[in-house]
């Protein structure tokens, strides 16, 4: 199917999320169950990857830095102001792809192929509404913490293997921490996150709500779902770059 | 009662329901069959909305539905029982958080008495003991009961049940037949049954319609189908060595 056929129904299919729920109780309990399945469940995987990510960042700043023109404290610098633009909210947000895209992916596609999403239609619930919104809406609320925590254990990562390793004393990177930090990066880091999770949750979402088939085609959507969804987080990304940061 | 006026529906180039018209009659099992892809699912699937016709009508008690806004439909909708192949039931809910979803969903009524409802429901189809258990502990024919209580939980006016006993077997097949007649003649609805099989055909069919290769063939009753003389319905009801002993018999 062409991309530009791709886009138009997903936009038509969006229009559905949007829709006024049928019950507020239960679209409030879905939610709560949501943020533990999308947002709470990935706060393990991305402290282990965030604090290594930060941990590797230092070695590596601290092992290219030869001149001695260069201060020390450039390394606490250059984690903080590299987690906060770039390796927080796009790298981590590609991770999450795998983690919640893949599952949402999945969920829906067997929830089409054992006729669960058709079961909801033909009891007149908006499916799409109940399904995908509040996916998205726990993405939406629980990535910028996601973001914040991948952040200040990035940096806590690079603390210290700046100390184990004996490359950067502690006091120097904190400094360097402090050095010259600008608040709107975090301000961009948090609109980015909010647009990547509208993508996390809804193109894998669209993907396996519209499978049809049996298991090999969920696993297809599965995969194409987030192969498209890392793509567009990339392409969102260099656009937002250049809009936020002019 | 559900009319159905002219209908057809075209997948591409593949036309699979061809001027389709049909009653489906109140308080009587009204049974469709035919061969595989003869377009059994794609009429049923046109007459709950989940598929678009072409053109054609359909009526629910003189109602055309396929003419009605998304929210007219549903106000249909909530009047409409589905049982699915597979029963359809929601991984995620226990039994009987599955048969007060509906309840959940489009009324106010309170937690108790939803619950009480859905035992209820439960205890109609002879599960009273299932309501906490999740669907992967059940077996087939449990949870095809289970999607039948489901289905009668807001006291729908039509009933549509997709092969209700495929996958299970015979004596299961037949209990979940005869709760499909009790509950049509108990609530006095309109139930459709698409099935493959005869034994169902014989055991409640009342009004039945032979559709093949996209069009309706042949209606009558279980006693005019095993008399007919019309070839392809001969052919698809005797196609089993029982089907044709009983026919010997029946000659005798």
């Amino acid at each position: 199917m062409g991309i530009l056929v791709h886009i138009g129904r997903y936009v038509l299919w969006m229009s559905q999320v949007f829709r006024r729920p049928e019950k507020w109780r239960i679209y409030r309990q879905r939610l709560f169950e949501e943020i533990q399945n999308v947002g709470y469940a990935s706060v393990g995987l991305v402290a282990i990857i965030s604090s290594f990510m930060g941990a590797v960042l230092t070695i590596q700043l601290a092992y290219n830095i030869e001149s001695p023109l260069i201060p020390l404290y450039t390394v606490g610098f250059g984690v903080r102001d590299s987690l906060i633009l770039e390796f927080s909210p796009t790298i981590i947000s590609i991770i999450l792809v795998g983690k919640v895209g893949s599952s949402i992916a999945s969920e829906m596609g067997t929830m089409r192929v054992t006729d669960q999403i058709d079961a909801l239609d033909i009891m007149g619930v908006n499916s799409t509404g109940h399904l995908v919104g509040p996916k998205m809406l726990a993405a939406i609320i629980c990535n910028p913490f996601i973001v914040i925590i991948s952040i200040i254990l990035g940096i806590f990562g690079g603390y210290v293997a700046g100390i184990l390793t004996g490359e950067v004393a502690g006091s120097t990177f904190i400094y360097g921490i402090q050095y010259w930090f600008e608040p709107y990066y975090v301000v961009y880091a948090l609109i980015k996150t909010v647009v990547f999770a509208v993508v996390i949750t809804t193109v894998p979402a669209y993907f396996g709500y519209h499978v049809s088939g049996g298991a090999l085609e969920v696993g297809r959507a599965s995969t194409v779902s987030v192969v498209y969804s890392i793509v567009i987080i990339l392409t969102l990304n260099l656009i937002l770059t250049q809009m936020l940061l002019q | 009662m559900i009319e159905v006026k002219g209908l057809n529906k075209s997948f591409g180039e593949h036309h699979v329901l061809k001027n389709i018209d049909a009653q489906f009659h109140k308080g009587q099992v009204n049974i469709i069959i035919g061969q595989s892809g003869s377009g059994k699912t794609v009429l049923t699937k046109c007459m709950v909305g989940l598929h678009q016709p072409e053109s054609g009508s359909i009526l629910y008690d003189g109602r055309e539905f396929t003419a009605l806004s998304f929210k007219e439909k549903k106000e249909i909708r909530q009047d409409l029982g589905m049982l699915f192949q597979g029963g359809a039931l929601f991984d995620s809910l226990t039994v009987e958080q599955n048969v007060m979803f509906p309840l959940s969903m489009f009324t106010d009524k309170t937690l108790a008495e939803r619950k009480e409802r859905a035992q209820f429901c439960l205890e109609r189809v002879n599960l009273p003991n299932a309501a906490k258990l999740y669907p992967s502990e059940i077996s087939g024919g449990m949870k095809k009961r289970v999607a039948i209580a489901r289905a009668i939980v807001m006291n729908p006016k039509y009933l549509f049940c997709d092969e209700p006993n495929s996958g299970l077997d015979p004596k299961t097949g037949l209990v979940i037949d005869h709760l499909i007649k009790e509950i049509t003649d108990e609530y006095d609805i309109t139930t459709i049954v698409i099935t493959h099989d005869m034994n169902s055909v014989i055991e409640i069919g009342e009004n039945i319609h032979f559709i093949y290769k996209g069009e309706k063939w042949w209606e009558g009753s279980k006693e005019e189908i095993l008399k007919t003389d019309n070839q392809e319905v001969v052919d698809f009801v005797y196609a089993s060595k029982f089907m044709k002993r009983v026919k010997a018999d029946l000659a005798k």
